[in-house]
């Protein structure tokens, strides 16, 4: 299966709503130097590279042409990607295989979202809807995670209170989180009391817009210790797209995060979800699609997620570690989110992460991506091989 | 690295100016159903179908945001790894054979698509240009290319007669290509009454605008490549470079990052003359200019002298080095979709398949591609069979 490949570097802005003293590109310099300072490398020791942005969220055509003169990619081989919402999952899944070949030492990855320029990105075909079937509903992320919420509470039994528990917890995780965006100090009262959007869709379950950007930097074997002395190593990835199918959205058969868990844990043995992997950040859109998220990673059963928070068992330093960053409810640079889920579990691995480490030795993390009505990457990282 | 990589399917759309009988979705259903009959082979998740589809497709020219879902809804590519460039088609041919040579996969489904009837390319590729200093003046990918047409024929002498010798070539070339879109060949006198499009080039010598269409591959590794059919074409060698996007940064009647990207291939080809070892190319000439300063880039001939290589015949379908036998991009093929298809019709030579356009014993071919203002990413793929 090609060569080991661990990530020794990784970068990400402070991610704000607006950022009007930067161009993209100054914005995508901002990761990729970190990246590179991480790595204790500039940018002469990288050999290939791999771009992304979920372009309809940025309003640009083909924007890595003038993005990447600026991050110094001239005269590198390279190219662009993009697959809606999991655009940095597949620029992360594409940096993984391009770095597996062995054909190259050194690979740097990046992606990046500035909606503060963007007019209306989810306003044109919901993200990624079917022009023919989906895209003739209202259909936008806001109405699409409503449906799912609703069908969640249905199944259930969740309330309305539970959604907000799920909020808040989120709150609690991103404050301590330096570089995430919204760091509110919510409570319950707050979340249920806050603007409807759709039903059971307040304003403050849905995430940001956000301008921001992510970069990591990949080696084969070979070249790992040259760089440092804290690789993370890449154990697997999975991307599995379905294609935006309405109806099928609560079928456990036709979920992509599950299947693509599947795939993963059998590779690697893995039996136990919750024993096996120490760290969690998984790309939930809606805080309330956490819940049905933590179910189709393993960590728990079909529609019993609520309770673990009933149970007050989530959190940083409790029983699940799950998405300690703060997740996408806080921060949501769409092309590049999957790429900051990705930095943020390297962080975990090495104990880095400050002050939203989660306690005792991560062995395994899992980060995932998130994009259109149900497409999903799954990359599992580990301490050691 | 796990030996070599085999296209053992291609299959393409008719190219139209208006292909308004067939949504995206159906062409792309088209080319990829034919690539599959040919092999007989299905998506499959115990590795012994395709295991993965890798597309090339613009976001701005196709509409609705992520629509290579279709590869999903109407191909049969649910719940399946799916990936997209965001780049020409020779670049999403790069990526694949990096797929197989890392052992990840080892079948992937490769899909290119374009409608540009469905848009204004002009206005779309001017959000290519960098946001604060060249959108501001106008300039889109038609107006850079008048200024490397400009520079290139000022500094090498090319004469009107030269740049129209490319065009009637490419045109007759294309009465032997029944996929081709323009089939009625022109005169040098037509070519030089053309109306001027961006001083120097006239309309004459540009690819034709709107065209539709799309193509399939199938790529696999060695092993099974020998299994699936008797004809495999091997990729041999493939590379990409980027240069500045700001064209006062560039030496613009050069092709600097062209020259990186064909060595670094024929330097994994083995290809060391290559106007003396290859058997033809189908490189990507958006204008006449382009197929001369491109040729010089490939090393056919010297730096200056793509005017004396098209004066020389070198270049005609009987000549030493067949240039674009297909009729090229000047006959009629949408961004995109034309590096692909470049592709796609060196295989149909390798194969010796390519019908009236047939190269005698054509053994190596090498395919081309560019994207970006002036050629600023270039992808080179070297090919056996």
């Amino acid at each position: 299966m090609g060569e080991r490949i661990a990530i020794v570097g990784v970068g990400q802005t402070h991610h704000k709503s607006r950022r009007p003293d930067v161009t993209t590109a100054e914005l995508c310099s901002e990761a990729v130097e970190r990246a590179l300072a991480d790595a204790n490398m500039q940018i002469k020791d990288i050999e290939h590279v791999i771009m992304g942005s979920f372009e309809p969220a940025d309003g640009y055509h083909i924007p890595d042409k003038w993005i990447m003169p600026e991050c110094g990619v001239v005269g590198k081989s390279g190219f662009e990607m993009q697959n809606v919402g999991t655009t940095g999952g597949v620029v992360a899944a594409a940096g993984f295989t391009v770095a597996a070949t062995g054909l190259f030492d050194t690979l740097l990855c990046f992606a990046w979202q500035k909606m503060d320029e963007a007019a209306g990105a989810f306003g044109k075909g919901g993200g990624g809807a079917n022009e023919y079937w989906t895209g003739q509903f209202p259909m936008s992320p806001i109405t699409n995670f409503a449906r799912r919420a609703y069908a969640y509470m249905d199944r259930s039994g969740c309330t309305e209170e539970h959604l907000a528990m799920v909020r808040v917890k989120q709150d609690q995780c991103a404050q301590r989180n330096e570089y995430a965006q919204l760091k509110l100090g919510l409570t319950l009262e707050k979340v249920m009391n806050d603007t409807l959007l759709a039903w059971p869709i307040r304003r403050l379950h849905m995430c940001p817009t956000t301008a921001g950007a992510a970069a990591f930097i990949v080696c084969p074997e070979r070249a790992v210790s040259k760089w440092t002395n804290k690789p993370v190593w890449v154990e697997d990835w999975f991307t599995c797209h379905q294609g935006g199918g309405l109806t099928m959205a609560e079928d456990p058969s036709a979920s992509t995060l599950r299947h693509a868990c599947e795939v993963v844990y059998k590779r690697r043995g893995i039996t136990n979800p919750l024993k096996d992997i120490q760290a969690w950040e998984v790309y939930e859109p809606a805080s309330t699609a956490e819940l049905r998220w933590m179910e189709e990673v393993g960590i728990c059963d079909d529609y019993t997620a609520f309770k673990l928070f009933e149970q007050d068992k989530v959190g940083i330093e409790k029983e699940i570690p799950f998405n300690p960053s703060g997740g996408v409810t806080a921060t949501n640079p769409i092309g590049a989110t999957p790429i900051v889920r990705l930095v943020e579990a390297c962080l975990q691995v090495r104990g880095d992460a400050a002050d939203h480490q989660v306690p005792g030795t991560i062995n395994r993390a899992l980060a995932t991506a998130y994009g259109g009505q149900g497409e999903n990457v799954v990359m599992l990282l580990r301490k050691s091989l | 690295m796990a030996g070599r990589v085999g296209i053992v399917a291609v299959a393409q759309t008719n190219f139209e100016e208006r292909n308004s009988l067939q949504h995206t979705g159906e062409m792309m259903y088209d080319v990829t159903r034919d690539v599959m009959g040919q092999t007989g082979l299905e998506f499959k998740d115990d590795g012994t179908g395709i295991d993965m589809t890798t597309a090339a497709a613009y976001d701005s020219f196709s509409g609705p945001a992520g629509a290579y879902m279709f590869l999903g809804y109407v191909v049969g590519a649910y719940m399946r790894q799916d990936e997209r460039v965001i780049e020409d088609g020779t670049l999403a041919t790069y990526y694949a054979m990096l797929q197989i040579l890392s052992g990840h996969v080892d079948t992937v489904l490769l899909v290119a698509y374009n409608k540009e009837s469905g848009c204004i390319k002009n206005e779309l590729e001017w959000q290519g240009m960098d946001q604060l200093y060249h959108r501001r003046v106008g300039l889109d990918f038609v107006t850079a290319a008048g200024l490397q047409a400009r520079s290139y024929i000022g500094k090498n002498g090319i004469t009107p007669e030269q740049l129209g010798k490319v065009v009637v070539k490419n045109r007759n070339n294309a009465k032997n290509n029944p996929f081709a879109m323009l089939k009625n060949g022109i005169t040098i006198d037509d070519v030089l009454k053309g109306a001027m499009l961006a001083d120097p080039i006239r309309i004459t010598e540009a690819k034709p605008v709107p065209v539709d269409g799309a193509v399939a591959m199938i790529m696999t590794t060695e092993e099974k490549a020998k299994k699936l059919t008797d004809k495999p074409v091997w990729v041999t060698g493939a590379s990409s470079c980027y240069d500045y996007n700001d064209l006062g940064q560039r030496d613009l009647a050069e092709c600097n990052s062209l020259v990186t990207a064909a060595q670094k291939a024929y330097k994994m080809a083995g290809i060391k003359d290559p106007l003396k070892e290859l058997d033809l190319a189908e490189i990507s000439e958006h204008y006449a200019y382009q197929e001369l300063l491109w040729s010089e880039g490939l090393g056919f001939c010297g730096k200056g002298e793509g005017g004396k290589l098209i004066d020389s015949g070198k270049t005609a379908p009987s000549g030493e080095i067949p240039v674009n036998p297909s009729g090229g991009m000047l006959s009629g093929l949408p961004v995109c979709v034309a590096g692909m298809q470049r592709v796609v019709e060196c295989v149909l030579q390798l194969r010796g398949e390519a019908g009236d356009r047939q190269v005698k014993g054509a053994k190596k071919a090498v395919a081309q591609g560019c994207d970006g203002p002036a050629g600023q990413l270039q992808c080179v793929i070297a090919l056996e069979n």
